[in-house]
């Protein structure tokens, strides 16, 4: 079973009464999340000594809001789930807050924000938790409402988990799509814990992409290379897709279910040869 | 729901609805809390706001008295309006009540002082 909680219910579902006084009462949850909204905010690269109006997506129990406040800025926060949004409410953050899906679009009007953060939350625009959902057109119907509602040459920072390669292609092409320039910042690349990804969009201008944090090469901000821990897990004992192995594999199965199977044979997994 | 968030609040995300602004305010509850004065953030804030949907919204909700109906010229020095502009914006809080879409009219209900802008699979884009 995966632990990823993705996997596991829908956010607003996942994100119930229950877990959301985690995100007030565990200190370590509190200071992670306190760590990477610093980390956003860095990577934001506001105007110094300016209160600035941030929009944050994903907000949760605003933990990464009270971040926010500490450093001087007002936030608007947007959250698709009612029991954490209860909390942030309990908590008497300075935020104003808004029940809605990032999915279905950011319902704000154009040009109003100086910068938009999100921590952990866009890995969830990857699951089609409706028949109706199409992650690809939720994820293009996020991008463009964003850039619309931030002000030129506002940046969005998020901080999020991938589960694979191409799930931040997937993100990065739909981004572009939208009319962002960026690319994503990875910190600590080589650190199974410490490591974690940032996209990086900007709206005005393609700048150079901020460094990331404990490499020692300059330039592999942009070369996404991803651990493929969780893929290996769950396939432990398992042969490799695509290979003689797994295709007998795969029959002998289909025979154990009494589904109609060709006999194995020495052409079995082989492939055509050219001239067919 | 702080005024400022109703001043860039739209409900252009339902299918068919171009706009989706200004969103009309029926407020059962409205209450008054305390924040900081923060002059800075208020010079910054204001030109972007549609000042004339704040001056309505304000008085929809009875919290509209003395507010100017325009943006005076040289309001970053003016003390007396960035003070009632910060009381209207920040503090004045909408607790109970529902937002109305300008073109398809659909409600969307403000409860414990959060708007619900989550949409149904059938008004989605």
């Amino acid at each position: 079973m995966s632990k990823r909680p993705e996997h596991l219910a829908p956010p607003e579902v996942f994100y119930n009464a229950d877990e959301a006084r985690k995100y007030t009462q565990n200190s370590r949850i509190i200071d992670i999340q306190a760590q990477m909204t610093e980390r956003c905010l860095e990577l934001l690269l506001l105007p110094e000594d300016s209160s600035c109006l941030l929009l944050d997506i994903g907000c949760g129990s605003g933990l990464s809001g009270s971040v926010v406040e500490e450093n001087g800025h007002m936030w608007i926060g947007l959250d698709i789930s009612p029991d954490m949004l209860d909390v942030a409410k309990e908590r008497e953050t300075e935020g104003d807050l808004v029940l809605g899906d990032m999915g279905e679009g950011v319902p704000f009007r154009a040009g109003c924000f100086d910068g938009a953060i999100s921590v952990s939350a866009l890995q969830w625009l990857f699951n089609a938790d409706k028949k109706s959902h199409k992650p690809v057109k939720r994820l293009y119907n996020f991008f463009s409402s964003l850039y619309a509602s931030l002000s030129r040459s506002a940046r969005a920072v998020f901080q999020f988990y991938p589960e694979n390669e191409s799930q931040l292609e997937l993100l990065t092409s739909q981004a572009m799509k939208a009319g962002f320039y960026g690319g994503v910042v990875i910190d600590y690349p080589n650190s199974a814990k410490a490591k974690k990804f940032f996209l990086v969009l900007m709206t005005g201008g393609a700048g150079p992409l901020p460094k990331a944090l404990g490499t020692d090469e300059t330039d592999n901000s942009l070369q996404v290379k991803y651990a493929k821990r969780e893929a290996t897990k769950g396939a432990r004992g398992k042969p490799l897709k695509n290979t003689r192995a797994w295709l007998l594999e795969k029959k002998e199965r289909r025979r154990k279910q009494g589904k109609e199977t060709k006999p194995d044979t020495k052409y079995t997994g082989r492939k055509r040869s050219g001239r067919f | 729901m702080k005024l400022i968030t109703h001043n860039m609040l739209t409900s252009k995300c339902i299918k068919g609805v171009l706009t989706g602004y200004p969103l009309a305010i029926n407020a059962t509850d409205v209450k008054v809390t305390e924040v900081d004065y923060n002059p800075d953030f208020l010079s910054r804030v204001i030109p972007k706001l549609d000042w004339e949907v704040l001056w309505t919204a304000a008085n929809s909700i009875g919290h509209g008295e003395g507010l100017p109906k325009a943006v005076e010229p040289k309001f970053e020095e003016n003390e007396e309006f960035l003070k009632k502009a910060h009381k209207v914006l920040l503090e004045v809080e909408v607790e109970e009540g529902y937002l109305t879409c300008p073109e398809s009219g659909r409600q969307f209900p403000i409860s414990k002082g959060i708007p619900n802008m989550l949409l149904t699979e059938a008004e989605v884009q």
